[in-house]
């Protein structure tokens, strides 16, 4: 970790979003990661995503379980409640928070041993209920606070710190998620903050579960010769298929594409997406085709990035549930008891 | 026939007991039996023995006619209908001497199976059946309403009420109705024809049961969530709290749904386990909703690590624990109150949670509005442990009454205002004295935000590995619990003036116990009950203990949970304590508690605890 503290001053030139706000009013307690933690630049990402979509502080909600990347909720948009619950255990209090509050943004940030083992079975029911939600998985195949133990990501042949090579298959979230029905499927790089911010822009924006699974190395168990996950491999075998561009509202698109070459996805607030298919044989809005796609590529030792699938269409939780417009936290209670002379009609049908 | 005193004394009051096969229809025909009987206006019991099986298991069905108001089960049987061929031989055996035994007479029974001190009443229902209804399934259907029809002769039920009944049930459906309304009548007539109607054990007409309702504490409980204000409800199926569920859904479906959109004011979510159905319990809390899980032993045992977390982050939640005969998967449609020392140290390292004990339906409802509160005010979960007894069976209440005046105590939260004028917002902090921080939602205020963590945390909710720190705010939790002592649902008390023996129980067991306090008193022996209604225990649980010199604890587990909890959590004498415990899984009879109690104290003037 690095222990120089950021005094808390703001420069007069510091640029502001719309709500004058600037990055440092978005920013969290100090990491307390590995210097060069790859997770340390996903927060980073965060912070510019969420001041630049001009989102009140306030209305942020960080969810996380247990593990390295679990504790950075606590380093990015310190205005926003946090919650850093049990381990893989993150969607289930996610479901009940966004039950009970539909107004706010969620941002679950858990790692590759929160989600792809304890929490393998949250993570699949929180996509199942679409609950509307970004999902980040910090993937660096291996449990770093107990010292370098391979995690369910690691790669066939994968090799630890120590010399051990892993021999059990991984789980691929990206994989799993698209066939368990995810609504948005993304992969990135911590290292590649470019692409980052613009499917964190999407993802928040986003109705329904959006999950971006960033490969995020650990530069202290997971970052050597012979790692599947170190910063030198990925950076190596990463494929960018599809470049996302976010354009927040009533902001004209100002960048000159050739025709055909980029499908805008327009979002339920009117911010749009910009997809450019790097590869023109790629097509993220087809599931079984996406599928194939990765698959074919992870098999050949490649990690293919980018907004690698997404269905504006399916309906998220509230609506499935057909929830009331107003948060349900927020009901008055004369709006949910039937009172004495309910109770009395009730009484009825006992008798 | 003789009309004897002692058939006289038998007016309104005796058992009959119904055996079955799981999966033929059974439950409604002994339901109607049993409401008939409550329409009359004659208290009445009702308990339901069933297999943890969807078809083919013996299942019973026992109903106490009771003209005093007793609630639990006697332990007598003086009417035994036979109608499972598996189980007859062990249902003949049942029948107390000078009881009656009903069976199907369409196939006759070995001679072996015999009783010369009861007698025996056959009839051919299912030849009766299979000569007036088509149908395989309806025969069988039918078959139970026929030997309701009989059952109406042979106790004086009336065939009015009877008939008003199904016609509820089966109001729109005419061809339904009829077929029924025919079975019964044609059971009445034969009982008329073949028998000397009425039996001496019958019923007459009361005026008990007006302002009374029949309902199972299930749906009792469910009201109370609907009535606290509860809007997100989050469950996994277990036997025997899915019911819950149902109820509250069904009432919300009824009352929660805006009626020109559609659109409803509550979120129920069937979870993949009970893991997730407390996480999510805990995130809708945290957020502001009030947010309930009906769940049984197992899912308690699941639920361990979140209920720490709750505990220790100090976040409301409200869980059912619909108590089931354990250890394990147990007997899942059998009763205990086995989950005591579970639910009350919940979760690694030091836990204590708040625990409330209904006895029967109506305290089901006012106690589970009361748990919203609790949770809310301590910010902590609050178990409500009711048990199968009370969860699934239909008991005679009084009709449950609402005051329009009730509002949630929300507890100490702070609203946007409030935060405003704060220079810094402290989550942990025990700034009024009482162990009770302050907390503030989501959404509301940046100054207000805080993290929430299950790690060790200071009072200002900050991260800590600091010793001093870390006490700090455990020992307030320690405090907290102080304080709810104060806050939770005293004891009951009943007052025989004995100062020598003393009754302590909770939950269920109620009936039985109220029930041998006058069988007691009648040979001689005075007894005082407390009946405690929740935990952590108040200073008027220590003062009852402290007055008597011997206590009977009487609970249904083998283990005696609660007196340990008494010997753990009270100043009492351990030595003074004498448990009688109950956990077949049946229902407990006031017998377990007489015969317990004589067993100790002997006869009347052998002893000083024995009253004068």
């Amino acid at each position: 970790m690095s222990f120089i503290a950021k005094p808390k001053v703001t420069h007069p030139s510091l640029p502001k979003n719309e709500l004058g706000l600037t990055r440092r009013e978005y920013e969290g307690a100090m990491s307390t990661l590995c210097a060069g933690c790859g997770h340390d630049s996903v927060t980073a990402a965060i912070t510019e995503a969420v001041w630049a979509l001009s989102i009140r502080p306030e209305k942020v909600v960080k969810l996380s379980g247990i593990g390295c990347s679990s504790k950075t909720t606590a380093y990015f948009v310190s205005g926003g409640h946090g919650f850093n619950s049990v381990h893989g255990r993150m969607p289930s209090i996610a479901t009940g928070a966004i039950a009970a509050n539909k107004d706010l943004y969620y941002i679950g940030v858990s790692g590759d041993g929160d989600t792809l083992s304890i929490g393998f079975g949250q993570f699949a029911h929180a996509i199942r209920r679409n609950i509307n939600m970004l999902y980040i998985i910090e993937n660096n195949g291996v449990y770093g606070l107990t010292k370098g133990q391979f995690s369910a990501s690691a790669d066939i042949g994968t090799k630890a710190k120590r010399g051990e090579e892993n021999v059990q298959p991984p789980i691929d979230p990206v994989v799993a998620a698209i066939t368990l029905g995810a609504t948005f499927v993304a992969r990135s790089f911590s290292g590649d903050k470019e692409q980052l911010v613009p499917l964190i822009q999407a993802g928040l924006k986003h109705k329904g579960f959006a999950l971006i699974d960033v490969l995020s190395p650990c530069v202290t168990f997971n970052d050597h010769e012979g790692s599947t996950k170190s910063y030198a491999y990925v950076r190596d075998r990463y494929d960018e298929v599809v470049d996302a561009d976010f354009v927040p509202p009533a902001k004209e698109i100002t960048a000159q594409y050739a025709a055909g070459e980029v499908l805008p996805v327009t979002m339920h607030d009117g911010s749009r997406i910009l997809l450019r298919k790097l590869d023109p044989s790629y097509d993220p809005t087809r599931r079984g085709k996406a599928y194939n796609y990765i698959r074919d590529r992870l098999a050949q030792g490649e990690y293919v990035t980018g907004l690698l699938y997404i269905d504006q269409k399916s309906p998220e939780f509230h609506r499935v549930n057909e929830t009331t417009d107003v948060p349900i936290n927020q009901l008055p209670y004369e709006a949910l008891s039937p009172g004495s002379g309910g109770l009395a009609k009730i009484m009825g049908r006992y008798r | 026939m003789l009309q004897s005193a002692e058939s006289q004394d038998r007016l309104n009051d005796f058992v009959i007991k119904l055996a079955n096969v799981n999966g033929t229809g059974s439950a409604s025909a002994n339901s109607l039996l049993m409401k008939s009987i409550f329409r009359m206006g004659i208290p009445v019991m009702g308990k339901n023995y069933f297999p943890s099986n969807i078809q083919g298991l013996p299942t019973w069905y026992e109903i106490r006619v009771t003209r005093d108001g007793y609630v639990a089960r006697s332990g007598r049987v003086d009417i035994m209908v036979a109608m499972n061929a598996e189980t007859y031989a062990k249902d003949l055996k049942e029948v107390s001497p000078g009881g009656y035994l009903i069976y199907d007479s369409t196939w006759p029974r070995p001679a072996l199976l015999k009783r010369e001190d009861i007698t025996i009443l056959g009839i051919p229902l299912a030849r009766m059946c299979n000569e007036t209804f088509q149908g395989g399934r309806a025969r069988i259907l039918l078959k139970n309403i026929m030997y309701a029809g009989a059952l109406a002769a042979l106790l004086d039920i009336e065939l009015d009420v009877m008939r008003a009944l199904l016609g509820e049930s089966y109001g729109k459906k005419q061809a339904l109705l009829d077929s029924n309304i025919k079975a019964l009548e044609i059971g009445y007539a034969y009982a008329k024809e073949h028998f000397s109607c009425p039996l001496p054990l019958r019923v007459a007409r009361m005026d008990k049961t007006s302002n009374h309702i029949m309902i199972d504490g299930n749906t009792a409980a469910a009201l109370g969530c609907l009535y606290a204000g509860a809007t997100v409800g989050v469950w996994y199926p277990i036997t025997p709290s899915p019911s819950l569920m149902d109820a509250f859904k069904s009432f919300c479906q009824k009352w929660r749904v805006d009626p020109e959109t559609g659109k409803r004011n509550y979120v129920i979510v069937q979870a993949e386990d009970e893991l997730a159905a407390i996480g999510a319990v805990l995130g809708a809390s945290w957020n502001g909703a009030r947010a309930f899980t009906p769940t049984s032993g197992p899912g308690i045992s699941l639920m361990n690590e979140f209920i720490g977390l709750a505990y220790y982050a100090e976040i409301p939640a409200v869980i059912f624990d619909v108590q089931r005969v354990g250890p394990s998967t147990g007997m899942p449609t059998r009763t205990q109150q086995c989950d005591i020392l579970l639910a009350a140290y919940a979760s690694h390292g030091d836990t204590r949670h708040v625990l409330l004990f209904p006895s029967n339906p109506e305290e089901c409802f006012y106690l589970s509005v009361q748990a919203f509160d609790l949770a809310e005010r301590l910010q902590t979960p609050v178990f409500v442990m009711t048990d199968l007894d009370i969860g699934m069976n239909d008991w005679m209440c009084p009709t449950l009454k609402w005051d329009d005046n009730y509002r949630p105590d929300r507890g100490k939260v702070l609203d946007k205002e409030q935060i405003e004028q704060l220079e810094r917002f402290y989550r942990f902090f025990d700034k009024d004295g009482d162990g009770i921080p302050y907390r503030t939602l989501p959404g509301v205020h940046p100054k207000g935000a805080y993290f929430t963590r299950g790690s060790g945390h200071n009072q200002y909710g900050g991260y800590t590995e600091d010793s001093t720190e870390y006490q700090i705010v455990v020992d307030r939790l320690k405090r907290k619990f102080e304080t709810a002592k104060q806050l939770v649902p005293s004891a009951v008390f009943e007052s025989r003036n004995s100062h020598d023996i003393g009754i302590v129980s909770i939950g269920s067991c109620d009936g039985a116990v109220r029930e041998a306090l006058d069988l007691l008193e009648r040979r001689g022996v005075h007894a005082d009950y407390m009946r405690v209604r929740a935990f952590p225990f108040g200073q008027e649980v220590e003062e009852f203990l402290a007055q008597h010199s011997l206590i009977f604890v009487v609970e249904q587990n083998r283990d005696a949970q609660f007196r340990s909890l008494l010997t753990l959590e009270t100043a009492v004498d351990k030595a003074k304590l004498r448990s009688i415990l109950h956990y077949s899984g049946l229902p407990m009879a006031s017998t377990v508690i007489v015969d317990g109690i004589l067993a100790e104290v002997g006869a009347p003037g052998k002893l000083k605890a024995v009253s004068r």
